[in-house]
């Protein structure tokens, strides 16, 4: 559990001696940011100490925070790009609300993340980037490692740059290349104040930088001067550690929320026998999705990157109407511009499954940061009356099994399914037991063949789910299109009543989803409490940790995590009636919370955040505790 | 299939909503009588179209048909063939669901050279929301959304065709049955992007718009029907030709010295000429055929040889190892 670090401690009293080990202290858990220029590469090294944190048997979870800007000028705060793990000997819910050690490569890296440092948290820096020039594009006026406004912290000034040029001298590299490899220097350091197993880096450094071994050779020298620089110097006195998690036997990968959604839809396409097809058109934060799948050709998996938004979704419906597992990828902005084609999909009843990535808005919003205010537009924004299924992954590993799920729904209900992540899950990792294929549930793709008594509307009696008759069939000849049609035959209609009809059948085709929803967890008192906190997304883990803190402090807090948000589970209402109150916590304006009010009819209140960034666990904690006494 | 098809065949079983005396009824009816001759089981050919009046034309095609939204039947149609290359695809348009709103989809679909079969009715006017001025309208059209006089410069659907780079380029016009026949046999047998305009009068709302070349009685001083390999003669008395003076065409009179070897000769393979040709106006004639055809490989084939490609070098698509790849480790 993200309990806050014990970091009362001093790191750096007493003296270490070199050619004696240094002690090492156990600690249960430790969240650690690396912060620098998007140009140091500290995401690399924050996914390095990942891996090694993973294969310590630590439980993890990631969370990396890239800059707004692609190229912005070195050194200024634009550029800032940071990187943080929770590791812990406990179960881990989420990155982690602050770190208790920040890595800061230069004063912007320092200007934009001290804040989150608590007293007396650790604080690594690299002292040579402190120069005038720096300190002055962070707006500093003063030196912050000397002007004693860093007296709080535990700092350690590190010569990164002199130490890691030592090095490597004798390879004869450029100070550019040079400077390429202070990051493994860095790495090195605090692999070795954690006590991490380094086989990983030096497997790393050894397949990355095959085609250049003066590069590899440099890197692996600055990885283990900043190991062995960690053991003789006097400056930490001793190392940490913290102890294998209890986690699950199993086969493990650490995993981004994008890559577990693309791996999901390879997944249900193998399932299903059918060859996956993403359109696409580059968004952040969703192209990594499109990157990934690109590299699965030989599933088969098409990719195609559209000359738009709109042709995405629109190619993603033809190779549905062909027969292909059709799926479309986008964030905020580019939900806008399918819409409409959503509805085609609605009307004409092809399968298809639209992953909107959710970024800060309205408009361009903030691109890199997370929200959940696409809700309603998942629900909603489409003219005329039509539904359409919501699911929504809770973490980046779950992102696997929620596209998995909404192909499954969509092929068998004849729908288009929504998925909903967000940019938190879309960048953060964690650890995912990886399953095996046997164990995935099957998806049942049956085309409709035989043309006896065969019409394009002709509803399966239970799901009211349409045949998929896909061209190329003899004797199915059929035409499908946007204008309203005849229930069974699929011919053009006006006729009113007939149009009634077939709303409602669609109406309640995607109701009848609801038996495809395992019975709703309840979280703490499952025969009812005080208050029951509701969520959806992204926020599950700070929503847990934040019931497990106030259940451990006597409180009659619950929590509650939907995965479908339409249709909402079948036994929702009763579980919601069983609480005095109801908070509905959600990254927007109380989208979920509308939505519960107006199904419920329950005087149910909000728990908001629309700041582009995570809730932490003390806010939603103080949040609750308000409502408690309120 | 063992009996051969006839034109019945190809006709569905829904009544056809068009106007009385619309163009669509003849464009229809020469599709339908190709179809039997391209050899195409039914069951293969597929028909997708956006939205306007000529966007009807799938629900009379007794094949398989997709009536989509307003502007995106290439990006429908381009996902289709992708994955389903053995398909016939044809996409029907209109000037104003392929011009204007479907622009992009449609520019992107010629360049990528996408198996597409794309036949653009051009009316020059919007029928279905009745009478508008549309992209191809000339300027100074006088319609309900335009009374003052449209000050749109037009789309010429030619050039833009060949401003994307589509490798078979053609013209037709709906009264000209033979003619509009060959020239969507010869899109049909084309592979890549084959785009055809079709100059279709809507006589509610812009009729006569192509007289000139469709009246019995004057088209054949303005029609020039372009023949590969052929000098450029029209004309009731195909007295007339084409020569150029310098870098600039110009209309000459055959006889007194002029002769057929002074006239420009098709080439289909001659972009240029091609652009030349597609700009002529008045009181040059209009030239109907294939303006241009090439051969490049069509993006639904380059996308599935990447994908056997991929599957020859890296063997099937194997989940379990997949799924195990990166940063991965066990617990015990
Ligand atoms: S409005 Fe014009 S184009 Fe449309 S059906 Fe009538 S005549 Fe044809």
């Amino acid at each position: 559990m993200a309990v806050p670090p014990e970091t009362a401690q001093q790191l750096g009293q007493g003296s270490g001696s070199a050619g004696q080990r240094k002690p090492v202290e156990t600690r249960p858990q430790f969240v650690i940011r690396f912060a620098g220029d998007s140009g140091d590469g500290m995401q690399l090294a924050g996914m390095q100490f990942t891996a090694e944190s993973a294969l310590a048997g630590n439980d993890i979870a990631t969370l990396p925070d890239f800059p707004a800007e692609i190229r912005a000028p070195a050194g200024t705060l634009a550029g800032v790009s940071g990187y943080q793990l929770n590791f812990s000997s406990q179960p881990v819910f989420t990155p982690g609300d602050e770190p208790s050690v920040l890595v800061a490569m230069n004063p912007a890296a320092l200007k934009v993340n001290i804040d989150d440092l608590p007293p007396n948290g650790v604080l690594i820096v690299d002292k040579e980037g402190f120069t005038d020039a720096n300190l002055k594009k962070a707006g500093y006026t003063s030196n912050p490692l000397t002007d004693h406004s860093l007296d709080k912290y535990q700092v350690f000034e590190i010569e990164v740059s002199k130490l890691t040029t030592s090095a490597v001298r004798e390879l004869g590299l450029n100070t550019r290349a040079v400077n390429r490899c202070r990051n493994f220097f860095v790495l090195g350091l605090v692999s070795w104040l954690f006590q991490r197993p380094t086989k990983s880096v030096t497997d790393y450094i050894e397949s990355r930088f095959k085609k250049t071994p003066d590069v590899m050779e440099a890197n692996m020298r600055a990885f283990k001067a900043g190991y062995n620089y960690g053991e003789t110097t006097e400056i930490f006195a001793s190392a940490y550690e913290v102890k294998p998690a209890q986690i699950a036997p199993g086969f493990y990968r650490n995993i981004t929320g994008n890559t577990a959604t693309a791996l999901g839809f390879v997944a249900a396409a193998v399932k299903s026998g059918r060859p996956l097809f993403l359109g696409s058109y580059p968004i952040t934060p969703a192209s990594d999705v499109l990157h990934d799948l690109s590299g699965f050709k030989n599933f088969p998996v098409y990719t195609f990157q559209a000359e738009d938004e709109i042709a995405g979704v629109a190619s993603a419906i033809g190779a549905a109407f062909g027969g292909a597992i059709g799926i479309t990828t986008t964030s905020g902005p580019g939900m806008n511009l399918k819409a409409e084609a959503i509805g085609l999909a609605v009307k004409v009843e092809l399968p298809l499954v639209i992953t909107d990535i959710q970024r800060a808005g309205p408009s361009t919003g903030m691109p890199t940061k997370p929200e959940q205010a696409d809700l309603l537009m998942a629900m909603y924004g489409r003219h005329g009356e039509s539904p359409i299924p919501i699911i929504a992954a809770a973490t980046p590993a779950d992102c696997f099994d929620c596209a998995f799920e909404a192909v499954r729904v969509a092929v068998k209900y004849m729908t288009p399914v929504i998925l909903l992540t967000d940019g938190h899950l879309a960048n953060g990792s964690e650890p995912w037991l990886v399953p095996e294929p046997e164990q995935l549930p099957e998806i049942k793709v049956a085309f409709r063949t035989d043309p006896n008594g065969f019409m394009p509307y002709l509803r399966d009696e239970e799901t009211l789910s349409r045949p998929w008759a896909v061209p190329g069939t003899p004797g199915l000849e059929h035409r499908i299109g946007g204008l309203s049609s005849e229930h069974l035959t699929g011919n053009v209609s006006y006729s009113p009543s007939n149009n009634e009809m077939m709303v409602r059948l669609r109406a309640r085709k995607i109701a009848g989803i609801a038996r495809e929803i395992p019975a709703t967890k309840v979280f703490g008192d499952e025969q009812g409490g005080d208050l029951l906190l509701v969520g959806w997304g992204s926020t599950y883990g700070t929503l847990r940790e934040a019931v497990i803190r106030m259940r451990a402090k006597g409180k009659s807090v619950s929590h509650v995590h939907l995965r479908w948000l339409n249709p909402l589970p079948s036994d929702l209402g009763d579980i919601l009636r069983r609480f005095k109150k109801v908070m509905v916590a959600e990254m927007n304006m109380g989208q979920l919370l509308k939505m519960i009010r107006a199904d419920y009819l329950i005087d149910a209140v909000g728990c908001n955040k629309i700041q582009g960034r995570p809730f932490k666990v003390s806010e939603v904690e103080s949040r609750v505790t308000r409502a408690l006494e309120g | 299939m063992a009996t051969a098809l006839t034109r019945k065949d190809f006709i569905s079983d829904q009544e056809v909503r068009w106007c009385p005396g619309c163009g669509d009824y003849a464009i229809l009816a020469q599709v339908q009588k190709i179809m039997p001759e391209l050899g195409v089981p039914r069951e293969n050919t597929v028909f997708i179209s956006g939205i306007g009046c000529s966007s009807r034309f799938p629900y009379y095609m007794n094949t398989y048909g997709f009536h989509t939204i307003h502007g995106r039947a290439p990006a429908i149609a381009t996902g289709l063939k992708m994955t389903r290359p053995e398909l016939d695809v044809w996409v029907v348009t209109g000037d104003g669901d392929g011009l204007s709103i479907g622009g992009n989809h449609l520019i992107h679909a010629l360049r990528r050279n996408i198996d597409l079969k794309i036949l653009l009715f051009n009316n020059k006017i919007y029928g279905l929301t009745k009478g508008q001025y549309s992209p191809t309208s000339e300027v100074g059209k006088v319609t309900k959304s335009t009374p003052a006089g449209s000050v749109d410069f037009p789309f010429n659907p030619i050039t833009v065709a060949l401003g994307a780079h589509s490798s078979f380029i053609a013209r037709s016009i709906d009264v000209e049955q033979k003619h509009l026949q060959d020239t969507l046999k010869r899109a049909h047998a084309h592979r890549g992007a084959s785009f055809v305009e079709i100059l279709q009068n809507c006589n509610i709302f812009n009729d006569g718009a192509f007289n000139d070349v469709s009246d019995k009685a004057i088209k054949a001083d303005h029609q020039l029907i372009l023949e590969h390999g052929k000098p450029l003669i029209f004309g009731k008395n195909r007295d007339k030709g084409i020569r150029m003076n310098g870098m600039r065409p110009e209309v000459v009179q055959l006889g007194n010295g002029v002769t057929d070897k002074d006239l420009l000769v098709h080439d289909e393979t001659n972009l240029p000429l091609a652009f030349m040709l597609a700009n002529f106006e008045p009181p040059m004639p209009t030239p109907i055929g294939v303006f241009y055809a090439t051969s490049r490989p069509t993006y639904d084939s380059a996308v599935n040889a990447q994908l056997e490609h991929a599957k020859k070098t890296q063997g099937p698509g194997e989940l379990r190892s997949l799924l195990r790849r990166g940063d991965t480790w066990s617990v015990k």
